[in-house]
């Protein structure tokens, strides 16, 4: 990452007596996969280009819990929970953006109850508010008639109903959102939720993302757009099963914004 | 002697209604097995998702050719329900359609319950078609095989009875008026019924009396008879269909309960001056189960969820772990539960109401922990469901005893929680190099 994208840590700032307008939770994936993280640096990038004060927990950061839950090891769950809860309170945080759905919806549904209220918000929420307060504007035309298709990551749709956000997102693209056979409410799963990333699915005819990829290659669509980290790797790897890798891409929103923007 | 069919009339009607009463009784005893409370926070929104969902069949309609079918056979249900009422009072007082003297109001109540019963009789006829000859996939899941599916279509077979003996009734009833006999008086109008006259020609008035009382006395004891078929069947969805939307979940379908029992653990725990070596009160009850392997550990709420499926298979067609041939089902999970929860009210039965320890319980007996696994938490079945039913709840409750009691998850998912427990990830990556992407290129 080139040298003025500075990401500044929460230690930093609380040591310099300032106060940033946003944490940003990066998680798992964003931190440590090598696809996730490539998403990590658009959103700072537009983060940056946005002029949003922002900050990282960095190493004091650690799983929300997420996939103990789901898995149900609602120990393993609180213990993450209330640690994390513990760290972000000492330092006061009241807004959040974070990159990963499951992320989202665990501390914005799930703190509250041990102690963690904080303002959630999914990244595509907040580049969506970023565009209509004007802290970013829309250049070039990238992807002026693309074909894009949302898929919906459960934990963002169903789960917390979160549907236009990123649609409004890609029609400020200039592109053709095509929506898939399954959508919104009734999105169909990429397979990864419910700790299924971690594990082999047990036995049946098929693989969720096939099935899944295969809804999305039926949109003709030259971009499926994800929102989720998971999501992400679940539809590469669909395409690659369907060997479509030199046709379609699979990109995150933020990453659609970044380039856009060419930052 | 006189008297003696408005007391017949009197004991059916009560041995129905008291065998129904016992039935309900049940119910509740056995929802009653399930742990905790039942909701009863923010009741304004309760009653309005109660009227949207249950009353006003929003959710059916999702499905536009089901649910239109659906609304018609819902309605025709209700609303001739009025008539029911009409023809109690006339069983038991002798009387001869006692509302009659409500004048226009009755003749438009007669005709709408005739228009109904005719769109019913369609309605069902294309429900049986939809079941049996075009053979929708959701109606021919391995769950449905042998009595679901005879209940399913012995329920169709009830109501098309019921309201070929309706109409029936009125037609010979519309006869017997024309032909002024006495007791008859002309009341109502008959837009359905009156087209089936043919049926009576060159019948006397007593044949025609007789085809008239046998349909009307066959009408009301085959309603007492459905009405106590409800406890036995998945039809039992008329009636819980209500409280079930009435305590559904309010939450935001992404948020899973916390377990209290859990954070009074966790808090102690983090609790730098707790006593790790405290014994527990003598008296102090053992602490509760983490999970459920069976359905007293369930909650009422889950159990009420249970006995309000009606097998529809909506979840079911949309859960992504069937869609792709594992042995998932959510409808299979709600059909388990409420198969479990029944043995255990018969064992209850035979042994003084006392449960006494049976060698089965709903995990491994009904639900295998392979199904359990295979569900992505994805809340697809729970959006589906027209009746506020959680699938997924249970399935969570069911992982949560695997893990937390028996240690059981699989493999991979054990690695998984390893890798967080120690690395704060669910991979193996230090937590210390969790901010190495900055300085990635």
């Amino acid at each position: 990452m080139n040298e003025e994208l500075k990401v500044p840590t929460m230690a930093e700032l609380f040591a310099a007596g300032k106060e940033p307008e946003v944490l940003f939770w990066v998680g798992c994936a964003g931190s440590f996969d090598d696809r996730a993280k490539r998403i990590t640096k658009a959103l700072v990038k537009i983060l940056h280009k946005a002029r949003v004060s922002f900050a990282v927990l960095g190493t004091e950061e650690s799983c929300t819990g997420d996939p103990a839950k789901r898995a149900g090891n609602e120990f393993l769950f609180q213990m993450q929970a209330v640690t994390n809860i513990e760290v972000m309170n000492a330092y006061g945080i009241k807004s959040i953006v974070t990159a990963c759905p499951h992320c989202f919806n665990t501390i914005k549904n799930e703190y509250p109850g041990l102690g963690g209220n904080y303002q959630v918000m999914h990244h595509t929420q907040f580049i969506n508010k970023l565009l209509e307060d004007g802290r970013i504007t829309m250049e070039g035309g990238r992807y002026k008639g693309k074909k894009i298709t949302f898929h919906d990551p459960c934990y963002l749709g169903r789960a917390n109903n979160v549907y236009e956000a990123p649609r409004k997102i890609i029609e400020k693209l200039d592109a053709h959102l095509v929506e898939m056979k399954n959508c919104r409410k009734k999105g169909l799963c990429c397979g990864a939720g419910g700790a299924q990333m971690f594990k082999e699915p047990e036995k049946g005819d098929k693989d969720v993302n096939i099935e899944r990829t295969e809804q999305a290659l039926e949109t003709k669509a030259d971009i499926i757009a994800a929102g989720c980290p998971f999501c992400n790797t679940m539809m590469t790897d669909g395409i690659k099963n369907k060997e479509k890798e030199a046709s379609v891409k699979v990109m995150d929103i933020a990453e659609l914004i970044a380039n856009a923007n060419d930052l | 002697m006189q008297y003696l069919p408005n007391l017949i009339f009197l004991l059916i009607l009560i041995l129905g209604i008291g065998f129904f009463t016992r039935n309900v009784k049940k119910l509740s005893r056995n929802i009653n097995l399930g742990r905790g409370d039942m909701p009863s926070d923010n009741k304004p929104q309760r009653w309005k998702n109660m009227a949207r969902i249950a009353l006003g069949q929003t959710k059916m309609v999702v499905r536009p050719i089901a649910g239109l079918l659906h609304v018609i056979v819902y309605l025709g249900f209700i609303i001739i329900n009025i008539e029911v009422l009409e023809i109690i009072i006339d069983g038991v007082l002798g009387t001869h359609r006692v509302f009659a003297p409500l004048g226009t109001v009755y003749n438009i109540l007669i005709a709408s319950f005739e228009v109904l019963a005719l769109l019913v009789i369609l309605a069902v006829i294309i429900f049986w078609l939809r079941r049996n000859f075009i053979r929708i996939k959701r109606f021919i899941k391995p769950e449905m095989k042998g009595w679901p599916k005879m209940d399913a279509n012995l329920i169709l077979y009830i109501e098309l009875v019921l309201m070929v003996l309706f109409l029936t009734m009125n037609a010979a009833d519309y006869q017997l008026q024309l032909l002024d006999t006495p007791h008859y008086t002309k009341a109502g109008l008959f837009p359905v019924s009156q087209f089936m006259g043919s049926i009576f020609d060159g019948m006397s008035v007593s044949t025609i009396t007789l085809i008239e009382r046998v349909a009307w006395w066959m009408h009301i004891v085959g309603i007492l008879a459905f009405l106590n078929y409800l406890y036995y069947s998945k039809h039992l969805h008329i009636l819980l269909a209500f409280p079930n939307t009435y305590y559904g979940n309010l939450a935001t379908p992404g948020q899973f309960a916390n377990l209290e029992a859990v954070t009074k653990e966790v808090r102690l725990m983090m609790d730098p001056k707790a006593d790790p070596y405290a014994v527990p009160a003598g008296d102090a009850p053992p602490p509760d189960k983490f999970g459920a392997s069976d359905v007293m550990d369930l909650t009422k709420v889950q159990l009420l969820n249970a006995y309000t499926c009606t097998e529809c298979g909506r979840c079911t067609s949309v859960c992504p772990a069937n869609l792709t041939g594992k042995q998932l089902s959510p409808r299979k999970i709600m059909m388990d539960t409420r198969d479990r929860l029944e043995e255990v009210g018969r064992n209850m039965d035979k042994n003084k109401g006392e449960f006494v320890q049976d060698d089965h319980q709903l995990l491994n007996n009904f639900i295998q922990p392979e199904e359990l696994w295979a569900c992505t938490s994805c809340n697809a079945c729970v959006e589906a469901c027209p009746v506020s039913i959680d699938p997924l709840s249970i399935i969570i409750s069911m992982r949560q005893y695997l893990v937390m009691e028996q240690s059981a998850a699989p493999s991979e998912l054990n690695v998984m929680m390893g890798n967080i427990e120690n690395n704060g990830a669910p991979w193996p990556f230090n937590q210390m190099d969790r901010l190495n992407w900055v300085d990635e290129a």
